[in-house]
């Protein structure tokens, strides 16, 4: 690889923003044909360096080589034109106009007085999609693609250039595991052209499976770069968060209380069916399942924002209806929503009166709101999730990922719940606040919450739970104990494998 | 290597245009016309202000819970033309409050399409602009309404009295901005309409009813209308039924320049009020300069823009941006 010329080449890279440094000196290299996992916490910095290699963010110092030529990134056209692509993690198609439509945005192939050459469009747009092997064609309206197939429309627009370097930011975050193996393969097609590509992941799976080299930032500091054939988890997530963590399976054990919940043959017209569960005081039950499982409609039912068709729900040994999420508050349940910036946050609003919102009509002096009690709630739970900000102050939006999922779990737990639910606890967060986020969820069982973790992670489902429960279509396949739980049952459940054995 | 946009004069003015347009104005005012700062002149143009300003107030709180409200004109011409006609049939103790619910009422159907039913609320306050004024018409079956005895009454007190030689008009602004502002910033409601505003589903998630939330906005906004057709009236003692016209969008103008967000979740009453004034001024320092009355219809509207560029300006660091 040394006599090569790198595709692309980043040396001391600095940029800082009032008060942050956000790159300090970073410099990492790409050879052609290579594909480079870029790793780091959420914070750390990559967003920033991908913003100054796609030319949105211009760096105090520095300077970005392509295939050696010291090179300015003025705009992301500019990078584009350039031979630098990115796939982003959030798609930005126009999902009523046609693939080809998208793919050539802005550039259009023209015939005389303007008109669009749709001959030459649709015929290019199929030779990218043939080399692609995708099962769509150019004339195919995007919003009717699935996400896999869209993200396909992404990599295609990719390759209307001669790309150098292609850089996919968290590819996978919302595909199935066949659509994996289908951008996989794009990837090494990329990659046996001779197109440098950046993989941007916390998927540590694919990290190991497709990578070459492995460079790591911390803190906006470059830490180094491993060959991915010769290292382990263990060592990138040190070099990443400068301590060692421990992801076997929970094994503590503690005293299970009496049922807090039960949910007797609950249905929620084509959402989910004949849903049967009880989670006891202490215990952590896993919801796992593929996408569109009916699992969050399930805990969307329970907090009150879906009304059940049929069906029973217990609290404590009591039968209850919820009406509202106010009811279901009212009652002692709390869910901390899959969608941590949609439904979690008010990103505006300042860490304190975020975390104290539910309760904000119960937190008075006469008839205002008591700053005190609030601040008191605040710094309770800041110190008990070890949150990391500048002070109550601090608009939520500003904090990393992993900070802003602790102020929403915060702002249930405060509400001292019977019964937690947490959708997708760790969706976005980095490895380090991960674990923290799990050891929390251990911990708040053993002191006597129940507690409801749905989650698309098996690592995370069998890390945390006492008991699993599997999902297809809506409905309960199977449930296992943690002991009894084997990876290989737990797919075949989940994929409606075997689903006429189950009772 | 160069910053592109955050620094520089065009960050700078993205931040602080508002005040720095304010400033200019003011000083190129000052010297084109030195009676501008004249203290009679101030006064009265706080005291011409409060009638818009009290509009205003009201209109913070649906702007901050998410919404618009455009009918707020209409409805005070309405509720001055009702408490008119009232005062010579019930007499004023029982106008006053009667035309407090009628004008409430109107309020709450607002609150009921836009927040219970969830509609859009610039249509439906546009298309509450038009029906209010039929309603206002139709009242008043298309005539301007006097108070007959314009002596033998104490009604003037709203519009005319003061006390300590404050101006009523401007003691009753003040008041009730002191009030609204405890509520907003200070009260648990207050909470939940930014809440609401800033991110409605997620208040929805943490079991605020964004329904009732936003159906009290617009109680309160036709609460603060009613005042400001109280002080008309009081002040005019008769008054054509189009007094209101076309004042939304001046009040628009203030909250806006004061700073609220039109995507809801930020603003402040005392921002409002800064708003309402800086409208004040400009309006009046033109008046000064010799400009005919008609172009301050244009001048709003300069300063509708003005505003909204920067506050989407002061949101994305710089003048102008090659994203959004």
């Amino acid at each position: 690889m040394t006599d090569q010329t790198p595709a692309l080449r980043l040396e001391g890279i600095v940029k800082t923003f009032p008060g942050v440094r956000a790159l300090d000196g970073v410099s990492f290299t790409v050879m052609p044909g290579e594909v480079h996992a870029l790793m780091g916490e959420n914070g750390a910095g990559k967003s920033t360096l991908m913003k100054v290699l796609g030319g949105i963010l211009a760096p105090n110092e520095g300077q970005i080589f392509i295939e050696e030529q010291p090179t300015i990134m003025s705009s992301p056209m500019n990078a584009k034109a350039k031979g630098v692509v990115f796939i982003h993690q959030e798609l930005s198609l126009a999902d009523e106009l046609s693939v080809a439509e998208n793919i050539w945005l802005g550039e259009l192939p023209k015939k005389s007085f303007g008109r669009v050459d749709w001959t030459k469009l649709y015929d290019e747009t199929d030779a990218i999609l043939k080399t692609l092997n995708v099962g769509f064609d150019a004339r195919k309206r995007v919003g009717d693609l699935s996400i896999a197939n869209q993200q396909m429309v992404e990599i295609a627009r990719a390759l209307t250039v001669e790309p150098r370097a292609v850089i996919f930011d968290e590819p996978t975050a919302s595909l199935t595991d066949a659509e994996k193996v289908v951008l996989f393969e794009v990837i090494s097609d990329l990659q046996s052209r001779g197109v440098g590509v950046i993989y941007i992941s916390h998927r540590m799976e694919e990290i190991f499976k497709i990578t070459d080299r492995i460079s790591v930032l911390r803190d906006g500091q470059y830490r180094g770069t491993l060959n991915t054939a010769e290292t382990n988890e263990e060592e990138v997530t040190h070099l990443m968060i400068g301590r060692t963590l421990d992801l076997s399976r929970n094994a503590v054990t503690h005293e299970m209380g009496e049922v807090a919940l039960e949910v007797r043959s609950l249905s929620c017209g084509d959402l989910f069916s004949d849903v049967s569960f009880t989670v006891r005081r202490g215990e952590v039950v896993g919801f796992y399942g593929l996408v569109g499982a009916g699992r969050t409609e399930i805990a969307e039912t329970l907090f009150g924002l879906r009304e059940p068709s049929s069906g029973t729900i217990h609290l404590g040994g009591e039968e209850v209806t919820i009406n509202s999420p106010a009811d279901a508050i009212k009652r002692g349940i709390s869910l901390v929503p899959e969608d941590r910036k949609g439904q979690g946050l008010i990103l505006g609003m300042n860490c304190r009166d975020n975390m104290t919102l539910p309760q904000v009509s119960d937190l008075t002096a006469g008839p205002f709101v008591s700053d005190g009690a609030e601040v008191a709630i605040f710094d309770q739970y800041r110190d008990k999730l070890d949150i990391r900000t500048p002070g109550w102050r601090q608009t939520v939006g500003n904090l990393s990922g992993g900070n802003q999922q602790k102020i929403v779990i915060g702002k249930w737990l405060s509400m001292r719940p019977e019964v937690l639910i947490v959708d997708e606890p760790t969706r976005g967060i980095d490895v380090g606040s991960k674990s923290e986020i799990h050891n929390l969820i251990r911990e708040l069982a053993s002191q006597g919450y129940a507690v409801i973790v749905i989650s698309s992670e098996m690592p995370e489902v069998l890390h945390v739970s006492d008991r699993i429960v599997a999902m297809f279509s809506g409905r309960v396949m199977r449930e296992f104990t943690a002991e009894e739980v084997t990876e290989d049952s737990l797919i075949q459940a989940i994929s409606g494998i075997g689903a006429d054995k189950v009772a | 290597m160069a910053e592109l946009t955050r620094k520089g004069l065009g960050g700078f003015l993205a931040r602080q245009g508002i005040l720095v347009a304010f400033a200019v104005f003011m000083i190129a005012f000052a010297v084109a016309n030195p009676r501008f700062i004249d203290i009679d002149n101030v006064f009265g143009v706080i005291r011409s202000s409060a009638i818009l300003g009290v509009m205003a107030l009201g209109v913070t709180f649906v702007v901050i819970g998410g919404n618009l409200d455009l009918s707020v004109g209409s409805m005070m011409s309405f509720s001055t033309i009702v408490v008119l006609d009232l005062h010579d049939k019930i007499g004023p103790t029982l106008a006053i409050p009667s035309m407090f619910l009628m004008t409430m009422a109107l309020g709450a159907f607002i609150g009921i399409l836009v927040g219970y039913l969830k509609l859009n609320s610039l249509i439906v306050t546009l298309g509450m602009l038009s029906a209010i004024h039929g309603l206002t018409l139709t009242y008043s079956g298309g005539k301007n309404m006097d108070i007959a005895d314009k002596e033998g009454t104490w009604f003037a007190v709203f519009g005319q009295g003061g006390i300590a030689g404050v101006p009523m008009p401007i003691l009753m602004f003040a008041a009730l901005a002191i009030i609204l502002s405890i509520i907003l910033s200070r009260t648990p409601f207050g909470r939940k309409v930014y809440a609401v505003g800033g991110n409605g589903v997620a208040a929805t998630f943490s079991g605020i009813p964004r329904a009732r939330v936003v159906f009290m906005t617009y109680l309160m906004s036709s609460f603060c209308v009613a005042t400001a057709g109280l002080i008309q009236a009081s002040r005019s003692m008769g008054s054509q039924n189009t007094v209101g016209q076309g004042m939304e969008l001046e009040v628009l103008a203030a909250v806006i320049l004061g700073g609220a967000s039109l995507l809801g979740g930020a603003g402040t009453i005392f921002k409002t009020v800064i708003g309402v004034l800086i409208l004040g001024f400009i309006q009046n320092g033109l008046l000064l300069l010799g400009l005919a009355f008609y172009a301050q219809y244009v001048v709003t509207w300069i300063i509708i823009i003005l505003a909204v560029w920067l506050d989407i300006a002061a949101k994305r660091g710089g003048l102008w941006s090659r994203i959004a």
